[in-house]
């Protein structure tokens, strides 16, 4: 599946290991977090790159000790009733709010969303709140703009 | 008057192309109806009874007159000429078409009006005193902050997809005209020994299907630190609010499950560890004068507090029934501030034409220096009025159906769509507004039964209000059949109480009759012509009230 991530489109440098499959030492690998805790210690500390797919309804500070070791934590979008949320779809209008919260990269199911994503992104220029991401919030702009005012009469 | 910038309008139009995007896919096929509720729900679009339901928001209850005429013109162009303001300083069209959503949005947006989380999980209108800024006595103009709070919980990311709506009111007065306590996030301005802003904060208070007065959870945030404390809550809410279950989601439900004792710790401790890490969300100084220099203020002339005009008019005894009750003093002497009643004998409640809407604005030019004030109480009010000038007014208001000399007396009722509209509603809410409002005609009565609110809801979601009515009025069904329970006791402002069940369920039929009786033994209980109706049934309590309703019944 193709990946979305800051803006552009790349490939998934993660392969998927399923729960009673082996696992090497090296490698970038995505696995599910009843497998991780079985053995936290040591896959955390494996030579290659690993991820852990974290469901939303699980305590995420069973994960915090490991998260310094981590490369990925794919947060799943599980099914609720009658929601959007529920058929497990990121929708393009939701993007732009999860990036801006904290995620990277998301997965499309449809090759043919990636370049819809890639473009929501980019339609906002305007952002009322500081969340770490970077843009700079309308009160800070202003604050810089009446700056240069005053600064070049 | 606030002015949005460059930056709020561009925000404000990048909304709208996202919605014409979303609107596209809807009628393309591309998204589902289910896909498309929570996108529309985003941007006030519920789809209602009989077409597409379009909630628009007001700000703190403030619109210039040309807003006014904007409105005005969505709702002949693409509504049926009319619409209805609500309980939350917002407006619904209700016979909107999906396809002309966009259209009409970007109409608004010219205006610097939008729809943007006027409904679905998130941070709701915020709302404000409609008196804010020319209130006597008020602290300072509470519009600044919630302009602050507007900017802050506009698009949030984190705060979109909340497990249930959230709503914040803020008041700067004594008197809580803004219900403060009945809203998720109630906010009320004071000030330290020092002399600096801050807010007494209150949290969980909400109606619906299980109704909580809000409680304090701290009793002073000092203004620098509004917008941090509020994000502590709300997180602390997005954490353990409960998801899986509708009826259990808002935050009421969760402060009352942990007690405010310990949700207040979980959010100070939420608070403390933000604090210590980031700063971002910190007001500095320079960023509220900022948002402060984009409010004007009229510049008020120095008149007489009580011109000949007044004196002259005094004798009129139309006049006077009108100005006893519509007319309030306003900070600056020789000014008044006039609410208009959205309340005429036999009309739906809360309910505008585009023409009332056209001529009103006109109104607001020529004598309220084009501004005009949105409350909660589904009225509207004219802010900036010089007291010469309430003659001439009240007859032109006369001429548009808005001088019904009721506010604040027993026929100026609250009350939801209902039945008549709502898809959720068990019951007639308006036909029975209409009916009361046809039985207190009478002036000379309603003056001597005074101040008394009527609140009517449709069903449990109490979008009337019903539980914090003088009298509350619930839409409920029995086996096909449209039922009313009634409560007595009910308040919504400083003193916020909720009301108590008087009885059995009555029927659509029995509604005006139980009211009258209940009017009745009222003015038959009260100590004093000036004891209050909540005032004689919190000295009495229920019962006696029972007795009169039910002895006969």
């Amino acid at each position: 599946m193709p990946l979305v991530k800051d803006g552009k489109i790349t490939g998934d440098g993660f392969v998927h290991v399923a729960d009673d499959a082996e696992i090497s030492g090296d490698g970038a690998i995505l696995i599910s977090a009843a497998r991780f805790l079985q053995d936290p210690e040591a896959l955390s500390r494996r030579s290659g790159r690993t991820g852990v797919i974290w469901p939303n309804n699980r305590d995420v500070d069973d994960l915090v000790p490991y998260l310094d070791r981590l490369a990925v934590v794919a947060l799943v979008f599980p099914t609720y009733r009658g929601e959007l949320r529920a058929t497990g779809q990121v929708l393009r209008d939701q993007f732009l709010f999860m990036l801006r919260a904290g995620f990277d990269a998301f997965e499309v199911k449809k090759p043919a969303d990636a370049e819809a994503f890639a473009n929501t992104v980019r339609r906002y220029s305007v952002f009322y709140q500081p969340t770490g991401d970077g843009r700079m919030t309308a009160l800070h702009r202003r604050m810089m703009l009446r700056h240069s005012e005053s600064a070049n009469p | 008057m606030y002015a949005y910038d460059e930056l709020d309008r561009t925000l404000i139009n990048e909304r709208v192309e996202e919605f014409r995007d979303q609107v596209k896919r809807r009628l393309s096929g591309e998204l589902t109806e289910d896909e498309f509720k929570m996108l529309r729900l985003q941007n006030g679009v519920y789809l209602q009874l009989h077409a597409y339901m379009f909630r628009v928001a007001i700000p703190y209850g403030t619109l210039s007159s040309k807003q006014l005429r904007r409105l005005a013109h969505v709702a002949r162009r693409y509504d049926r000429g009319y619409g209805h303001f609500t309980t939350r300083q917002n407006i619904q069209f209700n016979w909107i078409k999906l396809a002309e959503l966009p259209d009409a949005l970007a109409d608004l947006a010219e205006v610097g009006i939008h729809a943007m989380q006027t409904s679905g999980n998130n941070t709701r209108n915020v709302t404000s005193d409609q008196w804010a800024g020319v209130a006597p006595g008020e602290i300072e103009d509470p519009r600044i902050w919630s302009e602050l709070l507007r900017q802050y919980t506009t698009l949030h990311p984190e705060f979109s997809f909340l497990p249930r709506k959230f709503k914040f009111a803020i008041t700067a007065s004594a008197h809580d005209r803004a219900a403060i306590k009945i809203h998720d996030i109630g906010l009320r301005l004071h000030k330290n020994a020092e002399g600096e802003t801050g807010f007494e904060v209150l949290v969980g208070g909400g109606l619906g299907r299980t109704p909580f007065i809000a409680k304090t959870i701290k009793s002073y945030v000092h203004g620098r630190d509004l917008l941090s404390y509020v994000e502590a809550i709300l997180r602390v809410y997005n954490q353990y609010g409960r998801r899986d279950n509708i009826y259990k989601a808002r935050i009421k439900i969760l402060v009352h499950e942990l007690g405010i004792e310990k949700f207040a710790q979980e959010v100070e401790e939420e608070w403390q560890q933000m604090r210590a890490t980031d700063t971002a969300l910190t007001l500095d100084d320079t960023m509220v004068e900022d948002i402060r220099s984009r409010f004007s203020y009229p510049a008020y002339e120095k008149l007489p507090h009580m011109p000949e005009e007044l004196k002259k008019a005094a004798h009129d005894p139309h006049f006077e029934a009108w100005r006893k009750n519509s007319v309030a003093l306003h900070k600056v002497q020789g000014y008044a501030i006039v609410t208009l009643s959205l309340k005429p004998v036999g009309g739906p409640p809360g309910d505008a034409t585009a023409d009332q809407m056209d001529a009103l604005a006109d109104l607001a030019d020529k004598y309220s220096f084009g501004e005009i004030r949105v409350g909660h109480e589904q009225n509207l009010a004219l802010p900036h009025v010089a007291r010469r000038d309430l003659p001439e007014l009240w007859k032109a208001l006369d001429k548009i159906g808005l001088a019904t000399p009721n506010v604040n007396l027993i026929s100026d009722i609250i009350a939801c769509p209902g039945l008549d509209y709502c898809s959720l509603a068990n019951a007639r809410s308006i036909p029975i507004a209409q009916e009361l409002t046809r039985r207190f005609a009478n002036h000379d009565t309603a003056n001597l039964i005074g101040r008394l609110h009527i609140n009517i809801s449709g069903c449990i979601n109490a979008c009337g209000h019903h539980h914090v009515g003088h009298i509350g009025i619930l839409g409920v069904e029995k086996n096909g059949e449209e039922f009313y329970q009634i409560t007595i006791g009910g308040r919504a402002d400083e003193n916020a109480e909720l009301g108590n069940l008087i009885g059995p369920a009555v029927r659509y039929g029995d509604v005006a009759d139980v009211v009258e009786d209940i009017v009745e033994a009222y003015l038959a209980l009260r100590e004093r012509p000036d004891e209050l109706f909540v005032d004689t049934v919190k000295r009495l309590g229920v019962e006696p009230f029972r007795e009169r309703v039910y002895a006969t019944r």
